[in-house]
């Protein structure tokens, strides 16, 4: 019995550090974003002259209209839509291509198939940064810098995201798609009916993570895009930075800032139960 | 409604053919049993019929048409699945329903013949339930459904009921006859568990590597194998085969004689010239069936009475039958008729 409470008793103080660890990890992690956001909500003096506040100012407001409406060279608001675009184009593009692609990896017996899941594959291994010269040629070629399609087609095909879902289809028992084909069912109707549903947790988890990578591009966008008003959010804070002796509007970058991690916390959180249930489970 | 023909049907993977040959003229309502050893061929064979594989060389003719290179939906045809193969995001009612919308079936035609299939499968209170949320016998009840409500001519099952536990088991295999009687559908059914085979089928096929050693009544199959394979996996306990040559039979050399373990009973070791030391019986209340080694070492079971006394391991028996049980097989398996 002794034993046992202390036992308990072990547990529960190994209980508390972990606890406290983590904590002070999320603190560690949640202070920069926090100064941020206090940044943004004082005027430029504020922040220019130590000590650096701890607690909000009462210029938020003022801040980030000046941040939505004016911004430094183009409007935050505008920079948000670009990034909103081009990150949905991006995952939206990347799902509905790759799931045709595993489609018709697993599911159709045509000669070469097995090339072209090695040449998708090998794709993996070329990073936009190391094509970059020559996609840029290409795009500056067919007259694209400065749009949105030049934003959004480099970036749209994806070997990762084929690769699992073939993966996940191979899952899949043959006798559904069997089952299917006895009840009818056309391939392309197989797919829509029963392997779309049945991928729905995949494609939430994939939908997520490929937000977030569209939203974060940073090179890409800074090359193509010349024009302030297709500037991307993420490059446009860099945009901001000024060069030479002119002084940075820190509250004006900071309240941008915060606004560009807005959408993808709002995508994680929005789709949170289906993210974590497709990395954990599938659904069979 | 329909009958089915299968003509000199062959099935090749590669240069690997699978299924040497197999006709069978099936009359429409019948219901057949393809039985035999795992890999032998029935799901290749079923699936043939089914259209999920290509035909090799031969004919599939369902009711009269030749159906070789026709699609599975066009062939009047129904599958039930060893794994039942529901879909998973769909409920009992859309997994029954969706063959019907493909086939643009009006809405309420679909609902009244899910909802009869419900009735008569006992699954009205589960329509609106996921699989996953169903147990392994209500999932092969929606698997059935599933094939009900196409009426098709033909119902085709692959080991449906391999995936139960034995006491569910027996009874959806009652279920299944009564229903494919109320119905009249023709069917093919895949199985190796001979019980299963014996008690289902109007007429079924022995299957053995491939090729269909025997097709008739299971009891006329049970009394009167056509080959030494047919005779082994038909009934429980096997067979006992025994050397012709040593037995004194004039035959040519390999032969063997086959007697069913009700045929033989044990005597007074005076009375015969074939004694064997019990190895060991088991008493099954109504029966007993007595496991011996013979002198020349082959291994010989008797069933008989559970009424009657019971030798005692290691104790001495002479065994004696009648020669109408004998059954005689050439080398080569096939029986020889006097
Ligand atoms: N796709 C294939 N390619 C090559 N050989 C195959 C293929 N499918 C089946 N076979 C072979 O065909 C033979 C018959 O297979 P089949 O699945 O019909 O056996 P079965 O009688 O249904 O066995 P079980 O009782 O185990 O289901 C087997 O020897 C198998 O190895
Ligand atoms: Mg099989």
């Amino acid at each position: 019995m002794a034993q046992q409470n202390g036992m308990v008793e072990k547990r529960s103080s190994g209980l508390w550090l972990t606890h406290l660890g983590m904590i002070v990890g999320v603190a560690f992690i949640f202070f920069p974003i926090w100064l941020a956001f206090v940044a943004s909500t004082v005027d430029q003096q504020a922040i220019v002259r130590p000590p650096m506040p701890l607690l909000p100012g009462d210029k938020f407001f003022e801040n980030y209209a000046r941040a939505l409406t004016s911004g430094v060279n183009a409007p935050v608001g505008i920079m948000l839509v670009n990034s909103m675009v081009m990150a949905l184009g991006i995952a939206l593009g990347k799902i509905a291509i790759s799931l045709l692609s595993a489609f018709a990896i697993v599911y159709f017996r045509f000669p070469g198939r097995h090339l072209f899941f090695w040449l998708i594959f090998l794709t993996l291994m070329l990073p936009v940064e190391v094509r970059i010269v020559p996609t840029y040629e290409v795009i500056a070629n067919f007259g694209m810098l400065n749009s949105y399609s030049g934003l959004i087609l480099p970036l749209i095909a994806s070997a990762t995201a084929t690769f699992l879902f073939r993966q996940f289809f191979m899952t899949v028992p043959d006798e559904l798609a069997e089952a299917a084909r006895v009840d009818g069912a056309k391939p392309m109707r197989f797919f829509f009916d029963i392997l779309l549903p049945m991928s729905r947790t995949n494609i939430a988890a994939l939908f997520v993570i490929l937000f977030i990578y569209g939203w974060n591009q940073y090179l890409w966008p800074l090359l193509i895009t010349t024009d302030p008003s297709m500037n991307t959010i993420v490059m446009g804070i860099k945009q901001m930075f000024p060069s030479g002796d002119d002084t940075a509007d820190w509250p004006v970058i900071m309240a941008t800032s915060i606004l560009a991690m807005i959408p993808p916390v709002l995508v994680v959180i929005g789709m949170q139960r289906l993210f974590v249930r497709g990395l954990v489970e599938s659904e069979k | 409604m329909a009958t089915v023909t299968l003509e000199n049907l062959r099935k090749s993977y590669g240069n690997t053919e699978v299924i040497h040959g197999v006709d069978i003229d099936i009359a429409d309502g019948e219901f057949i049993v393809i039985v035999g050893p795992s890999g032998c061929g029935k799901s290749t064979l079923l699936r043939m019929v089914a259209g999920l594989e290509t035909v090799t060389s031969g004919d599939i003719l369902i009711g009269g048409r030749n159906v070789n290179s026709v699609e599975p939906m066009d062939r009047d045809i129904a599958m039930v699945f060893q794994n039942y193969a529901l879909y998973p995001h769909m409920s009992v009612f859309d997994n029954m329903a969706y063959g019907l919308k493909i086939a643009k079936v009006p809405k309420d035609e679909i609902a009244k013949r899910v909802a009869n299939a419900a009735e008569i499968l006992q699954l009205v209170p589960y329509l609106t339930r996921k699989p996953r949320e169903l147990s392994g016998g209500q999932r092969q009840r929606v698997a059935m459904g599933r094939a009900i409500v196409r009426k098709p001519a033909v119902f085709l099952f692959d080991e449906p009921l391999s995936n139960l536990d034995a006491k569910l088991r027996v009874q959806m295999r009652l279920e299944i006859k009564a229903l494919q009687r109320d119905l009249g559908v023709t069917s093919l059914y895949v199985t190796h568990d001979q019980v299963e085979a014996m008690t289902l089928a109007d007429r079924m096929i022995v299957m053995n590597g491939g090729v269909a050693d025997q097709i008739g009544k299971p009891l006329e199959v049970y009394a009167d194998p056509a080959t030494e394979f047919v005779a082994g996996f038909i009934g429980s306990p096997s067979t006992n085969f025994l050397d012709a040559g040593r037995l004194g039979r004039r035959v040519e050399g390999g032969a063997k004689v086959g007697i069913r373990p009700e045929h033989i009973r044990t005597v007074a070791q005076s009375e015969t010239d074939y004694a064997g030391k019990v190895v060991y019986s088991e008493p099954l209340g109504a029966e007993t069936l007595i496991h011996l080694k013979l002198l020349d070492g082959e291994d010989v079971t008797v069933r008989q009475e559970g009424a009657l006394p019971i030798p005692s391991e290691g104790e001495s028996c002479g065994l004696a039958w009648e020669a109408k049980d004998e059954m005689v097989f050439a080398k080569d398996g096939i029986r020889l008729r006097q």
